[in-house]
């Protein structure tokens, strides 16, 4: 019994050795992720069916997915203002609640506190030590991941911002054409992440670490591997794989929220720019994050924050 | 010699040659089981081909080597109807098979099962090459227009398949009364098949009325695809609703199938028989109602209830009787618990199939059961991704459960002996297991591992899956392989097939005097 006791512990730990994280360093992409990019009015093909939709107002978008960096500081901010708080090793907040239909098994949704982040959760690229919050070592440009849907809506409203509309994103990452993917009809391994992409990243720093750092695919060359530029026409990155993205419609009857544009553990199939993946607003994961939208204010690039 | 003028030699081995291949026309097209080995080889030859487009051998860069070797067309906006032609094309080769099946152990006039097998084989083999073509090698109306044709033939050979079961006629009755039937006689086994048919029929329509629907109201969807819209067109749960009951169908067929191939009957098929035909009424109309009421449900759990008692009800006869004939062949005339138990595992090719109506309540029936009592703790938390493996994955698990009893009866049916029946039955029967084990794990997998600790899950899984399958892929090309070579011979297996190509099996119901009128007096006019 003892023996086989043995055997156990010691297959778990070779398993466990064999997916451990390895150390993670920063890799700098050159992009900036505090810079957006104007969406003008007008009509563009949504969905699958390619129906004819009108955005009858401009709009701008950020270019890049929020980062852990972007994340880490805003939480810092919002603790001090008191806008969130911890409990119970989750960051929670305030919502004022999701209309009600009483339609057949639907999930209700009232005002009250709900949770943002899970802050013992070991796939948050997140560290929180001495009231402050921090990228763990590597991430700071990586996609924040593992934030609810209330997270990344109060990240937006903190800014005066908001999260995308499906349309708005659709738009955003399609523009007028009528093509399958950000640039075209197809992809190339080393245009986006996803999972047959076995990108180099993910081969330097092990199987956990699967995010790229946001706008990784910029046609630049890392130590000797080349990417290709997986942008849409307005100049977004990471709009095909990397993490999905919340979507900010609360969808009428169901209250799932969507999330777009595929992941690193999507096929490339998923990464079209019609395909739907939706989860309850309080859901995370390790390959969802968001980016946020806002009311055109004036074509300025904020301050460059490519720091780690 | 001058080039145009033959020996007598080359004249010889000329009609040597023809006669060949009109033998062969004839044990293909002619025979059941030609016929139902023309079906399982084109099935596993598109398998084998299409296997290699999707899942890991995208990552190994299998798919694209396949896609330029063979000139496929690829558009990635078209894969869902892609993905729509190629499992029709597999579930039409699959339902000729069973209506092969039907026609051979079923009496019915012979002209009858002619016109049925005929009807059916152009209709497999028109509507596999043209959606095939269509789905992956171009678009054109000429192949879409041929699809169609194909796919109408089946349904015609459908509507003469209704009519030579038509089972409130005196040409057959039950002799033995050991078989469910009527107090006149009528033929209750009989009357299951004509049910599933008349069903299988009307289903088709539910699909066949949305396609013409396409453009003008209908967009092609694959339904996985819809699982979170609150507000369904009618047109699309009809889709729904005939996807459902068409796979449904097609496995209330082949427990049918397979209970005449034990010789299902006494007090257990009495009882079966007309619980599977409430069943599977009471399940097609719920399945259909779903298009106008909220209620469907409630009817299509009644029915499955049904269907799945009928079907348990043929599991506890066929073990029962696997243990009888076993000891009684090895003399034991009070056997044991162990020796029964030997017993019932002596012969894995008659024992597996109905293993596999088993442990489907484990892949398929208890998930989806387990699914539905859980909805609110599942579904809510889980997001779409996972919801969509989960039951795709638990309709291919059904799909493949219903192929692995196919081959098992096929293999039966070739009259395979010995050592090598065994270690083709436990292959088909570990290896399929462990690939549906492995996908229910995958797919239940948030219930125990966190995302971040997944991945050795996602590995193992994947890795037995495609294990599982890969065996069992081979060992039918094995079969296959087999039964190409035997081809060749002139006095192979295949010409004893096409001497006796008629499955060898007990059936329900013979001709009657009234029967033989009938046909006496129709041959007279």
């Amino acid at each position: 019994m003892r023996t086989l006791q043995n055997t156990f512990f010691i297959s778990l730990l070779v398993i466990t050795g064999l997916f451990a994280e390895k150390p993670m360093k920063f890799v700098d992409t050159g992009i900036n992720p505090s810079t957006w990019a104007l969406v003008p009015a007008g009509e563009f093909y949504f969905g699958q069916h390619q129906h004819v939709v009108d955005i009858d107002y401009d709009y701008e978008i950020m270019i890049t997915d929020v980062t852990n960096r972007q994340y880490a500081n805003y939480l810092n901010e919002a603790l001090e203002k008191g806008t969130v708080y911890i409990k119970r090793d989750t960051v929670w907040g305030y919502h004022p609640g999701d209309p009600f239909d009483a339609y057949l098994h639907e999930y209700e949704i009232p005002a009250g506190d709900y949770p943002h982040v899970p802050i013992t959760n070991p796939g948050l690229r997140l560290d929180y030590e001495g009231g402050m919050f921090n990228p763990k070592t590597g991430y700071g440009n990586h996609p924040m991941v593992e934030v609810s849907w209330f997270g990344a809506k109060a990240y937006a409203d903190f800014y005066d911002y908001r999260l995308p509309t499906e349309k708005e994103w659709e738009k955003s990452a399609r523009g007028t054409t009528t093509d399958d993917y950000p640039w075209g009809n197809t992809v190339q391994r080393n245009q986006a992440n996803f999972v047959s992409s076995h990108n180099l990243f993910e081969k330097m720093f092990g199987d956990v670490v699967k995010t790229t750092p946001v706008g990784f695919y910029n046609g630049k060359n890392y130590d000797g591997y080349q990417t290709m530029e997986g942008i849409t026409p307005y100049g977004l990155y990471d709009m095909a794989g990397n993490v999905y993205q919340w979507t900010g419609d609360d969808h009428p009857k169901v209250h799932y929220r969507y999330m777009r544009g595929g992941s690193y553990q999507s096929y490339e199939y998923s990464l079209r720019v019609w395909p739907r993946n939706s989860a309850g607003p309080e859901h995370t994961s390790m390959s969802l994050g968001f980016r946020c939208a806002r009311t055109p204010v004036q074509m300025e690039i904020a301050p460059t924050d490519t720091s780690e | 010699m001058t080039a145009d003028v033959l020996t007598k030699s080359q004249l010889i081995s000329g009609n040597i040659i023809m006669k060949k291949i009109k033998d062969l026309f004839h044990f293909f097209f002619q025979s059941t089981k030609g016929l139902i080995l023309l079906g399982i080889t084109s099935i596993s030859v598109i398998t084998a081909v299409w296997g290699m487009l999707s899942g890991p051998m995208v990552e190994w860069g299998v798919r694209d080597f396949v896609v330029d070797l063979l000139g496929m067309d690829l558009q990635s906006v078209e894969r869902s109807g892609r993905i729509i032609m190629l499992y029709h094309v597999i579930a039409m080769i699959v339902t000729a098979i069973e209506v092969y099946m039907i026609t051979s152990i079923v009496p019915m006039r012979r002209h009858q099962r002619a016109n049925i097998n005929n009807t059916i084989t152009v209709g497999w083999i028109t509507t596999t090459i043209f959606g095939l073509a269509f789905g992956y090698f171009g678009h054109n109306y000429f192949y879409h227009g041929l699809f169609l044709v194909g796919q109408s033939l089946i349904f015609f050979a459908g509507l003469l398949l209704t009519a030579a079961l038509y089972p409130w006629r005196k040409h057959f009755l039950v002799e033995d009364k050991e078989y469910a039937h009527t107090k006149s006689g009528y033929d209750l086994e009989r009357m299951a098949f004509f049910i599933m048919a008349v069903s299988m029929l009307i289903s088709a329509g539910f699909g066949a009325v949305t396609g013409s629907f396409w453009s003008n109201g209908h967009e092609t969807f694959l339904a996985e695809d819809l699982i979170r819209v609150p507000d369904k067109t009618a047109l699309q749960k009809a889709v729904i609703g005939h996807l459902h009951i068409m796979l449904t169908l097609i496995a209330v067929a082949i427990t049918l199938i397979v209970g005449r191939w034990m010789d299902f009957k006494g007090k257990l098929h009495k009882i079966a028989m007309p619980t599977m035909m409430f069943g599977t009424a009471v399940i097609s109309g719920g399945v259909w109602s779903v298009v106008w009421t909220h209620m469907a449900h409630t009817f299509i759990y009644v029915g499955s209830v049904f269907v799945m008692f009928a079907a348990l009800l043929l599991v506890i006869y066929s073990w029962g009787k696997l243990i009888k004939d076993r000891t009684a062949e090895l003399g034991l005339e009070n056997p044991t618990f162990g020796q029964k138990f030997i017993a019932l595992f002596h012969d894995p090719i008659k024992f597996g199939p109905f293993w596999q109506m088993v442990f489907m309540n484990f892949t398929v029936s208890g998930v989806g059961i387990f699914m539905a009592i859980k909805l609110e703790q599942i579904f809510r938390v889980w997001p779409a991704r996972e919801e969509r493996i989960t039951l795709t994955g638990h309709w291919h698990i059904l799909s493949a459960i219903i192929a692995t009893i196919i081959l098992m009866y096929y293999i039966d049916i070739a009259g395979i002996k010995g050592k090598m029946r065994k270690w083709l039955g436990w292959t088909i029967i570990i290896g399929s297991d462990i690939a549906f084990g492995a996908a229910t794990i995958f797919s239940m997998k948030r219930l125990f591992v966190t995302e971040y600790y997944q991945t050795p899950v996602v590995n193992w899984t994947m890795l037995a899956m495609d294990f599982g399958l890969g065996i069992i892929l081979v060992l039918v090309g094995g079969i296959l392989i087999w039964r190409l070579k035997d081809l060749f011979s002139s006095d192979g297996l295949w010409s004893k097939e096409s001497a006796s190509p008629e499955l060898d099996l007990e059936r329900t119901s013979v001709l009657t005097q009234a029967g033989r009128d009938a046909i006496k007096k129709e041959m007279e006019i």
